[in-house]
């Protein structure tokens, strides 16, 4: 993984500028609500008027139970779901459709099945127009970043889930996005991909620093990743929209170390947090 | 090779079973196996009859051909387009689709008189009745396609900058494919089958007319020459558009995800 020792200004001289980024972009999100049309006409709000503010090369991962909206949130981030009522701003730009500045990494991959690797992760180039010789540094650029120049001319059916995802992360990373969205990134992988990934996702974000939401179940992959961890709560079954129920800041310095007291102790309390009773709960939850 | 030697087996004992039951009169005013592939030994190459159907195989063959070809692709270059603009536009489906359903399930045979009085006896007709019969496989196969795309997939190019305008080739046309092509071959194949159809419309020429005619004067071991030529002309174009699909996909595989 040669690009992993690249400094900072070679890295530079290969990525393109055209698609809008600033050091100082983060992402604000002001009021934001979602509200269903519902299947007998009653509209079900999933999410409340959510607010937050995400600063440039933040890593940030929001864990929740299902339903908590916790998805809808990120797809709204990304540009796929317009919210009902709010604002999405990335730096000074308003989302209102999906684009490369934002990048999203789906639990199932979503690579195009009849392109190879390479071209899988030249896409995003050639749609920005980029010329062929930029084109083709990036894509070797980004195959190697994620280990994957063994495999280029393969096609993603061929590879391994955990190489799929590989592919995934490194077509966004070929757009040079200010922001990495990834919905359940790992959810499909056995534990020791997933170990692996998430340390390769840690280097890879401290290289390039975009910022990141990161969408998980798992509250140790939210310690183990984030800088503030958003616990999200409620949902349309358990009576009220989904909510931010608390941010928790993880001051640990990296890589963390999964069975530290630290560490622990912030798993705990995110856990505690998903699992308590919500307002509008009458006994608690069971899953999770 | 191995593979082609596991295929004589079944055709033999048919044609062993089938002497048979002719030998034994089970059966009768069918040609024995042996009376066929003489017939089919004069009709390819000639010498063993000299009648009017010695040595015209080719004739045959080629006209034939033709038409299977005309049709097929006639029905394609309407039914391709077609069926990407019905799987994309809601409006346009609502539209179209409830005629289309009407007129899918009418047999080719039913459309022979309306055709002759439009397109007049002869091969005209003959092309027009394929196009009618390979039409609708490939426009259900190619709207199925076009609808059957994932959403994750178009999800996936927005988000890497694919405007709207060019997720259809970009996206949309790729994905689709293999059910546009699925929709040729059943198409390509039906052509043949209608071929027989269309050539009993006052063509003279034609495996499908060789069969009309020879029925017109009893020859049996005509009818079943031809019957034989045209599942192996069927077979083998098949085997040509899949060499040819195979030739525009490369090596992509030919799954949707």
């Amino acid at each position: 993984m040669v690009a992993a020792h690249q400094t900072a200004a070679e890295r530079e001289s290969h990525l393109s500028v055209r698609i809008p980024r600033s050091a100082t972009d983060g992402v604000v999100l002001e009021r934001v609500s979602k509200t269903y049309g519902g299947a007998n006409g009653t509209p079900v709000q999933a999410l409340g008027e959510v607010d937050l503010t995400i600063t440039a090369g933040e890593f940030i991962c929001i864990v929740g139970a299902s339903g908590c909206g916790k998805s809808t949130l990120l797809r709204i981030i990304g540009g796929f779901e317009r919210a009902t009522s709010g604002t999405v701003r990335v730096g000074d730009r308003v989302v209102d459709k999906p684009g490369p500045d934002r990048g999203f990494v789906f639990q199932d991959y979503g690579l195009f099945p009849w392109l190879t690797v390479r071209d899988n992760i030249a896409y995003g180039p050639i749609e920005r127009g980029l010329p062929r010789g930029r084109v083709q540094e990036i894509t070797k650029q980004f195959t190697e970043l994620v280990g994957l120049e063994r495999f280029a001319d393969q096609f993603p059916h061929q590879l391994s889930g955990g190489m799929q995802q590989r592919v995934g992360i490194a077509r966004v990373l070929a757009n040079d996005p200010a922001v990495l969205l990834m919905d359940e990134p790992f959810g499909a992988l056995d534990s020791l991909t997933r170990q692996t990934m998430q340390e390769q996702l840690c280097r890879i974000w401290q290289e390039l620093k975009p910022v990141v939401v990161l969408v998980t179940h798992s509250a140790e992959e939210a310690v183990y990743l984030a800088d503030r961890v958003v616990v999200m709560k409620g949902g349309p079954s358990h009576g009220i929209p989904g909510h931010i129920e608390k941010v928790v800041p993880v001051p640990l310095s990296r890589p963390r170390i999964v069975t530290g007291t630290k560490f622990n102790a912030l798993r705990r309390e995110i856990l505690a947090t998903i699992h308590a009773p919500n307002s509008g709960d009458v006994s608690p939850p069971e899953d999770g | 090779m191995k593979r082609a030697l596991w295929a004589l087996p079944v055709p033999i004992g048919i044609a062993i079973l089938w002497s048979i039951a002719v030998s034994q009169q089970w059966i009768t005013l069918i040609p024995s196996p042996l009376e066929v592939l003489k017939e089919m030994a004069d009709f390819t190459v000639g010498g063993v009859r000299r009648d009017a159907y010695s040595a015209t195989f080719v004739t045959h063959l080629w006209a034939s051909t033709g038409r299977v070809l005309a049709g097929f692709a006639a029905a394609s270059a309407v039914a391709v387009p077609l069926g990407i603009l019905l799987g994309r536009g809601k409006r346009l489906a609502a539209m179209i689709e409830p005629t289309l359903g009407v007129l899918r399930p009418i047999p080719v045979t039913a459309w022979v008189p309306l055709v002759l009085i439009l397109f007049g006896l002869g091969s005209r007709s003959a092309v027009i009745l394929i196009f009618i019969g390979s039409f609708f496989p490939i426009l259900i196969n190619t709207i199925a396609g076009v609808k059957g795309v994932p959403r994750r997939l178009t999800e996936a190019a927005a988000m890497l900058g694919t405007s709207d305008q060019a997720m259809l080739y970009k996206v949309v046309l790729p994905a689709a494919l293999p059910s546009i092509f699925a929709g040729m071959r059943i198409a390509l194949g039906l052509a043949w089958v209608v071929l027989v159809v269309g050539e009993t419309v006052g063509v003279s020429t034609g495996l499908g007319s060789v069969i009309t005619e020879a029925r017109e004067v009893s020859r049996t071991e005509v009818i079943v020459t031809g019957m034989v030529f045209i599942g192996i002309a069927g077979l083998a174009s098949d085997k040509l558009l899949t060499l040819l699909i195979q030739k525009v996909l490369g090596n992509r595989p030919l799954i949707v995800a």
